[in-house]
C-alpha cells in the first residue's frame, strides 16, 4: 500500500480506532473494579434514544446537537438507574438492566417510527457504526498531514476523538489518587474528606462522555468491548494499579490496529471477496486478548493462592 | 447550637465535657429502611482512653461510628470532634473499616495502602518522596509488617491484612483512633500486636475507640466501655459499668448464665 492511499484511506479509521479504545479503555479500569463494568454497557445504548429525539428536532445528522441529545439521555438514565436502585431498593446490576433496555428500545422505535431513510441513522449503524467511511479525501500522502488545506478536510471524528481521548486521560491522570483511594476503600476516602459520591459521578460521567463521543464513529459494540476487555485482561498481566492501566491502554491500541488490520484484509487473505466491519472485529480482537490472559495471564489464579491464608 | 447552648444553660458541666470531647454524638439517629439501626444515641468519649464500644449483633455499632464520621447520612443527630464538627477536624481523626468492607484482590501494594493515609499531605499530585515512603515503612514496622511492602495486599493473611489498615492509620498521625472490630478473624499474634499498638497510643495521649464483640477481653484491653443495642444502654469506666445488669440490658438476657459466669472472674480480678 503507498503512501498515499494508506494516508486517506486507512490512517484515519485507525487513529480514530486507537482513540476511541483508550479513552474507553481508561475510566474502563475504574469501572470494572467498581463493580460497574456494566455501566458502560448502559451507557452506549442509552444514548440511541438521545441521538434520534436530536436528530428528530434538529432534522440534521451534525455532531453537537447529537453529543448534546445523547449526553443528555445518558444523564437520564444515570439518575434513572439510581433512583430505580434507591427508590426501589434494587440491586445495581438489575437497575442498570431495566433502564438500558428500556431506553434503547425507545431508541429503536423512535428509529423506525420517524424518516431517517435519506441519513446515515439507522439500528445498524448504531450497533456497529461506521470506521471505514472516515476517509481523507484531501489527502495525497505524508505530506498532507503539514498541510493546513488537507487537514481542513480530515473527518470530524478524528479531532473529536482526540480531543475526548485528551480530556478522558487529563481527568484520570487529575484524579488519580482520589479515584484509587475511593475505589479501594469508599469508606477511608470519606473520613479523609473525599467526596466520594462526586467523584464516581464524575467517572461515571466522562466514561459517558467517550461513549458517546465514540458512539457516532464506531457504535456500540466497540464501546462495549473497550470498557471491560482491556482492563479486564489487564487486570490479569499485574497486581499494581498503575501498571494495569499502562497494560490496558497497550491492549486497547493493539485491538484497534490489529482490528482494523484484520477486518480490512483478513478476509482476502483467506479468499473472501469482502473486507468485515472494523468495529466487529477490534471488539473481536480484544475479547481474544482477554481470552488470551485468561489462560496465560501470570496473575490469573490470585483468588486460588488467597483462599489459603 | 448556640441554641442548644441557651436552652443547655443549667447543665454548663456537661457542656464543658462534651467540647473538650474527642467524640461527643448527640441524638444519633440512623436507619437502614423502615427499623433505626441507630436510635437517639448520645456519647462522650473521655480523651486519652481506650474504649469499647460493645453490643449484640446489629446493635448498630458499627452504624454509630459510620454515621458520626459522616460515612453514612444519619436522619437526626450531631457529632463534635474535641469541640468542632467533624469535617474541620479530618486531620485529627484516623478511621480502620471493617477489614471484609474492602475487596482485598484490588491491584495494589502493602505500601500504597499505607501511602493512602498521607493523602491530606501529598493532596491531588504531590509527589511521593523518600521521607514519605521511609515514614509508611516506619508505620509497617510499628504493626511488625516491614517485610511485606512490597506483597499485593490480596496474598495477606486477614490478621496481616488488619494491620495493614492499622499501619495506614498510624501514617495519619492523628488524635483520635476510630477502629470498627479491628479483632475479627485476626490471629492471636496479630490480636497482641495491635492491642500493643492501642495501648501505645492511649499512653502518648491519643484517645482510641474500638468496636468490639469479644466480651472477654473487655476488661483486660479497655479503659472505658459503651453499651449500644439501637439506643444507649450505658457508659463509663470498665470496673463501674462493665457488670451484669448492663450487659443483661445490652444483650437482651442473649447471654447464658455459663456465658456471664465466664465474663464475671474477669472484671472482679
Amino acid at each position: 500500500m503507498s503512501g498515499e492511499e494508506f494516508v486517506s484511506l486507512s490512517l484515519v479509521p485507525l487513529l480514530t480506532g486507537i482513540f476511541v479504545a483508550v479513552a474507553c479503555a481508561l475510566p474502563g479500569n475504574f469501572l470494572v473494579l467498581r463493580r460497574q463494568a456494566l455501566i458502560g454497557d448502559a451507557i452506549s445504548h442509552v444514548v440511541l434514544p438521545g441521538i434520534v429525539v436530536a436528530f428528530l428536532i434538529t432534522g440534521v445528522v451534525s455532531t453537537w446537537p447529537m453529543l448534546l441529545g445523547a449526553a443528555a439521555a445518558a444523564v437520564v438514565a444515570v439518575i434513572s438507574i439510581e433512583a430505580v436502585r434507591r427508590l426501589g431498593q434494587i440491586e445495581a446490576g438489575a437497575a442498570m438492566g431495566v433502564i438500558f433496555t428500556a431506553m434503547f428500545a425507545g431508541g429503536v422505535l423512535l428509529l423506525e417510527q420517524s424518516d431517517t431513510s435519506s441519513v446515515h441513522l439507522d439500528v445498524e449503524h448504531a450497533l456497529y457504526g461506521n470506521l471505514e467511511s472516515l476517509i481523507w479525501l484531501d489527502a495525497t500522502g505524508w505530506s498532507s498531514l503539514w498541510d493546513i488545506e488537507a487537514l481542513a478536510g480530515l473527518p470530524v471524528e478524528l479531532p473529536r476523538m482526540a480531543l475526548t481521548f485528551v480530556g478522558v486521560a487529563l481527568f484520570i491522570a487529575l484524579f488519580w489518587r482520589p479515584l484509587k483511594i475511593s475505589t479501594f476503600d469508599e469508606g477511608f476516602a470519606r473520613t479523609i474528606g473525599m467526596r466520594t459520591a462526586p467523584l464516581g459521578l464524575a467517572l461515571v460521567i466522562v466514561a459517558a462522555i467517550a461513549a458517546v463521543a465514540a458512539f457516532d464513529a464506531v457504535g456500540s459494540i466497540i464501546v462495549i468491548a473497550m470498557f471491560i476487555c482491556p482492563p479486564a485482561a489487564a487486570r490479569l498481566m499485574t497486581n499494581r494499579l498503575e501498571h494495569q492501566v499502562a497494560w490496558s491502554v497497550l491492549f486497547a491500541t493493539f485491538s484497534a490496529v490489529l482490528g482494523y488490520v484484520l477486518a480490512g484484509y483478513g478476509p482476502l487473505w483467506i479468499g473472501f471477496a469482502d473486507s468485515v466491519s472494523a468495529a466487529g472485529m477490534i471488539a473481536t480482537v480484544s475479547g481474544a486478548v482477554l481470552g488470551a490472559t485468561a489462560v496465560f495471564g501470570p496473575h490469573r489464579l490470585r483468588g486460588a493462592q488467597t483462599s489459603i491464608g | 447550637m448556640s441554641l442548644e447552648l441557651a436552652t443547655h444553660n443549667g447543665n454548663s458541666a456537661e457542656e464543658a465535657t462534651r467540647a473538650s470531647s474527642p467524640l461527643a454524638i448527640r441524638g444519633m439517629t440512623v436507619s437502614y429502611g423502615q427499623k433505626p439501626a441507630v436510635f437517639s444515641v448520645d456519647m462522650t468519649v473521655e480523651p486519652g482512653k481506650m474504649t469499647a464500644i460493645i453490643g449484640p449483633n446489629g446493635a448498630g455499632k458499627s452504624t454509630l461510628l459510620k454515621a458520626a464520621l459522616g460515612i453514612l447520612k444519619p436522619l437526626a443527630g450531631t457529632t463534635t470532634v474535641f469541640g468542632h464538627s467533624v469535617h474541620t477536624q479530618r486531620d485529627r481523626i484516623a478511621y480502620v473499616p471493617q477489614r471484609a468492607s474492602v475487596d482485598w484482590d484490588f491491584p495494589t501494594r502493602v505500601i500504597d495502602v499505607v501511602l493512602m493515609g498521607l493523602y491530606p499531605q501529598l493532596g491531588l499530585l504531590g509527589r511521593v518522596r523518600s521521607q514519605h515512603r521511609s515514614k509508611a515503612q516506619a508505620c509497617l514496622a510499628r504493626v511488625g509488617m516491614e517485610d511485606f511492602a512490597t506483597r499485593q495486599i490480596g496474598q495477606l493473611s486477614g490478621g496481616q491484612q488488619q494491620r495493614v489498615f492499622l499501619a495506614r492509620a498510624l501514617a495519619q498521625e492523628a488524635d483520635l483512633y476510630l477502629l470498627d472490630e479491628p479483632f475479627a478473624g485476626v490471629d492471636a499474634a496479630t490480636e497482641k500486636a495491635i492491642i500493643n499498638v492501642l495501648k501505645d497510643l492511649r499512653d502518648a495521649g491519643k484517645t482510641v475507640v474500638a468496636v468490639h464483640h469479644d466480651l472477654s477481653t473487655v476488661a483486660e484491653y479497655f479503659d472505658n466501655v459503651f453499651f449500644i443495642n439501637t439506643r444507649r444502654v450505658a457508659e463509663g469506666p470498665v470496673a463501674t459499668t462493665f457488670d451484669d445488669t448492663n450487659l443483661q440490658s445490652a444483650y437482651g438476657g442473649r447471654l447464658g448464665g455459663a456465658q456471664m459466669d465466664a465474663l464475671r472472674p474477669v472484671h472482679t480480678g
